[in-house]
């Protein structure tokens, strides 16, 4: 026991005295989730639009007003031929055109038909899609209203509702995947890295020449990131609730559980990797490029797994990534509880439970 | 002709003074023996020379170009080895050559037969094609020494070149520095070996940052009463204050 | 060295026909040794030549190919746990953390040989003494003599039976060397068997019994002065004014089988005793040597080593 607790004792030494592994435990996360949050989000604040308006009259001039206020939208434009719809779209300035059709309000109210065109600026698929969503949604609930005033009944076509996500935020997309991809990032690498470290300088040919058991070698190098990957568990977690109004609407109980199997998870992968890598080098491009790309892109942080191909889809199945960011989507964005992620536990335990007993199958006792 | 000239060379981090006021001088085509304990800053005084650290007081002539305002013009003049920077593992030994010649800008049609000429002197035409990592350590050093002379420098700097390397090499390396230094290429040089201290026309000792010694190894010896070059050093060395920077 | 108070008769270390490959390299081949108790045996070679992997092999950290090894009566492959127990071993390359201080170094390998500083104060303490005033300063900003001090004591601390230095003196200044060889001399009053290497040929002279090992192979296995003993040839040391030209010269006498410079002066062996250090005398003079210093030497480790190491495999 002495000599596991000078081990950890040592591994924190070996942190703290280091600017360059404070910043990538500390900070990093931090920086990502922002990055994710902010850079990277395909939510639509203050884009541009035009009109073409050959009505112009009380229903066109609403729908338009409240496109204006909204805080997604303001008008820079109106249009007053078909043709300068392409040529405003191509300078960029604006992301859609809304073109009315003739007689909009008559039509309406009469035919209780009437047809809007949204041309969409289609370069970036996702703000499209999302830009999208948003101008429905308050063209609809104009519908809504008009519906509620009035004394016949129009017939009523399109009741949209977005579940779980009604704003279409992608901070609800992307926390649970900065999450599960900072957890990998951190234990796994770290771990590798550390035990990397100790092989480049040789002091792992001393360790492993003194009568300490190579369990106990093991359980020393893991515990340290344990315990910083809680802290930045937490730190993520308080920067989704308060920064992006993420909230936790599950049980959170669930949540921390799903997380620690999660941790060492990956710690586990970190151990693995470092039986293989003999410097520190080797450590980072593994970790780096093996574990993250797949975690970014497979595991339905970036791309939803459903549309990728058979082969894609079976390969996602073995990330753990994958399982854990569909609990969390489960538990903080659905609201549900543990009855909810019981698969997930399942399979992040037994994924923990083979990862572990590889790694300490192969971890050497000798040098090679 | 003096082609090394440290007048009060000083380098100072912080309140610690790495190098406390030296002066010497090299000549043309002399082999200067440049030696000091671990920590006496031989390492830090020759960074300074090469103009790849400033000096924090005092002047340094090399090539006849200021340390402190042409370290850019003595950096072409110059060649420099030591026992870490060799060669690119993953090179052959003809790529690597090529490479040298190419970044000191030896003219294309002049490449070709020096490095012939190299590589017959040392016996190595037959693995010019062999890649250094599967070079032994005395080729690999013999071969970094030639690459650090390939562009005719006035003055090749080396730190430790011979550590590690057998004693059979070791005596055709400094053969190589014979034949340098005859060519009138000034051979500036730190080692730990001590019989090879012998081999230097004068020679230095650094005592926590001083000169406290120079001159040629016979005269030293004599100074120090003292039958070979290992005794002078350990006289002197074992006077320092400085045990660990 | 001193004849140490302890009898050596028990053997300690011992080889038997170690191979061992590293993808086409033959590391090691046929290795075959013996060391005593109490004794200071050195492996004295190259870089390149070997010893590191010996040394891992030994310390149960790699495999042989083939042959046994044993240690303190324990085989290395078998009974490694009870190996690792016994013995002190110190890396070639510098192996202590280096953000770590000098006292949480020690602290540390104490607690991880289960042992404290206290217990085993008295063998280090001539080393710690020096290390005392900068112990709350981290490893990586010694000097080099600072850090193999350093690096001994961590071996030392858990008072091993067998203690293995690799390359302790590499890149280490002569001074510094020497007291760590003054150091290694005290411990093995203590009667704990040092097995050290080093590239350094002077050292062999510390040790009782050397093995010079190039190229994957012992060369030889002796004491140094058998070593010296053995030498076939008259050696002498020549020098004058004019040292390289000397040289030249000297290699151009047809009657001149080696010559190699030795600091101060050129080792020179003859083909035959026919020729006299007259004759060479004379022969200098017909080249312009004057004041020439010609003297009948007894032969260094080094001239042996360059004797026995065939000449062309210097590597």
């Amino acid at each position: 026991m002495k000599q596991f607790f000078a081990f950890i004792k040592k591994e924190f030494y070996h942190i703290f005295r280091d600017t360059w592994t404070m910043v990538i435990l500390l900070i990093l996360p931090m920086v990502m989730l922002i990055l994710f949050g902010y850079a990277l989000s395909t939510e639509v604040k203050n884009a541009g639009f035009a009109v073409y308006d050959p009505s112009k009259d009380s229903a066109t001039e609403q729908i338009t007003h409240r496109l204006d206020v909204s805080e997604y939208f303001y008008l820079y434009d109106v249009l007053t031929s078909p043709e300068q719809v392409e040529e405003v779209l191509k300078g960029g300035r604006v992301s859609f055109v809304i073109v009315f059709s003739e007689d909009f309000y008559n039509n309406m109210v009469h035919t209780g038909e009437a047809a809007i065109h949204l041309i969409m600026d289609g370069t970036d698929p996702n703000t499209a899609v999302t830009i999208n969503n948003y101008v429905s949604n308050i063209i609809l609930g104009y519908q809504q209203e008009l519906l509620d005033r009035a004394t016949l009944p129009y017939k009523i076509n399109i009741l949209q509702k977005f579940l779980y996500n009604p704003e279409m935020k992608s901070s609800y997309n992307f926390v649970p995947g900065v999450m599960g991809m900072i957890i990998m990032l951190v234990c796994a690498m770290m771990t590798s890295i550390s035990i990397a470290r100790e092989k480049e300088t040789g002091t792992m040919e001393i360790l492993l020449v003194s009568p300490m058991k190579p369990l106990v070698i093991i359980l020393s190098k893991v515990v340290p990131y344990f315990f910083l990957s809680c802290i930045n568990l937490i730190t993520i977690l308080l920067m989704a609730v308060f920064l992006f109004k993420v909230p936790v609407a599950g049980n959170l109980f669930a949540l921390l559980i799903v997380s620690l199997l999660y941790i060492f998870v990956s710690l586990a992968i970190g151990l693995l990797i470092s039986s293989v890598a003999n410097s520190q080098i080797v450590a980072l491009l593994i970790s780096g490029m093996a574990l993250m790309m797949p975690v970014m892109y497979l595991s339905g942080m970036m791309f939803p797994i459903e549309n990728m191909p058979i082969f894609l889809q079976g390969m996602a199945q073995l990330l753990p990534a994958k399982w854990y960011i569909t609990a969390v989507k489960n538990i903080m964005i659905k609201g549900l509880g543990f009855a909810a992620i019981l698969k997930e536990l399942g399979v992040l335990s037994l994924m923990a439970l083979a990862l572990i007993t590889l790694s300490l199958k192969k971890f050497k006792t000798r040098l090679e | 002709m003096t082609v090394i000239q440290a007048d009060k060379l000083t380098k100072r981090f912080g309140k610690f003074t790495a190098v406390d006021h030296i002066s010497f001088e090299v000549k043309k085509g002399e082999i200067f023996g440049f030696l000091g304990a671990n920590g006496a800053g031989k390492t830090t005084a020759m960074r300074m020379l090469c103009g790849l650290s400033k000096a924090s007081s005092g002047l340094g002539r090399v090539a006849g170009f200021d340390i402190q305002k042409e370290s850019e013009k003595i950096k072409k003049v110059i060649g420099y080895m030591s026992q870490k920077f060799s060669l690119y593992e993953d090179l052959t030994v003809r790529e690597n050559i090529r490479l040298y010649a190419g970044i000191y800008g030896i003219p294309e049609k002049e490449i070709s037969p020096k490095t012939d000429l190299l590589l017959e002197n040392l016996g190595f035409s037959s693995e010019k094609n062999t890649l250094v990592k599967a070079l032994p350590l005395g080729w690999k050093q013999k071969l970094s020494f030639s690459v650090a002379i390939f562009h005719d420098p006035v003055i090749v700097f080396l730190d430790e070149p011979t550590g590690g390397v057998d004693p059979s090499t070791r005596r055709q390396f400094w053969e190589l520095i014979y034949d340098a230094s005859q060519r009138g290429i000034t051979v500036f040089v730190t080692t730990h070996y001590m019989d090879e201290a012998e081999y230097c026309d004068r020679v230095s000792i650094m005592v926590d940052g001083r000169i406290d010694a120079m001159d040629s190894p016979t005269n030293l010896k004599k100074q120090f009463q003292s039958p070979s070059m290992d005794g002078v050093f350990q006289q002197l060395a074992r006077k320092a204050k400085r045990q660990a920077d | 060295m001193a004849e140490s108070k302890y009898q050596m008769n028990r053997i300690m270390v011992q080889g038997h026909n170690i191979f061992r490959k590293y993808g086409k390299v033959q590391a090691l081949s046929d290795i075959s040794f013996e060391v005593m108790e109490g004794e200071i045996f050195g492996v004295i070679g190259p870089d390149g030549a070997g010893k590191t992997t010996l040394f891992r092999i030994l310390t149960t950290l790699l495999l042989a190919d083939q042959g046994q090894a044993m240690v303190n009566g324990f085989d290395v492959v078998e009974d490694y746990t009870s190996i690792r127990k016994k013995i002190g071993y110190m890396p070639g390359k510098f192996s202590l953390y280096q953000d770590l201080t000098v006292q949480e170094n020690l602290d540390f390998f104490a607690t991880v040989f289960n042992t404290t500083i206290e217990e085993n104060y008295h063998l280090i303490r001539d080393i710690y003494v020096q290390l005392e005033p900068f112990k709350s300063r981290r490893a990586g900003a010694l000097s080099g003599g600072m850090k193999q001090k350093l690096a001994l004591c961590c071996a030392l601390i858990h008072k091993p039976e067998i203690l293995f230095l690799d390359e302790p003196t590499t890149g280490v200044d002569p001074v510094s060397r020497r007291e760590f060889w003054e150091m290694l001399g005290k411990l093995k009053a203590q009667g704990i068997t040092i097995i050290v290497s080093t590239p350094y040929m002077d050292e062999a002279e510390k040790c009782d019994r050397i093995a010079l090992i190039q190229g994957g192979s012992f060369i030889q296995i002796d004491t140094p002065e058998n070593i010296k003993d053995g030498y076939a040839n008259p050696l002498y040391a020549v020098s004058s004014e004019s040292m390289y030209a000397l040289l030249k010269d000297l290699r151009s006498c047809e009657r001149v089988k080696s010559c190699y410079p030795f600091g101060d002066a050129h080792h020179v062996t003859f083909f035959d005793d026919s020729f006299t250090s007259e004759d060479l005398e004379k022969f200098l003079q017909s080249k312009g040597h004057n004041d020439n210093n010609i003297s009948k030497i007894r032969p260094t480790i080094e001239d042996c080593f360059m004797n026995l190491s065939s000449p062309g495999d210097a590597s």
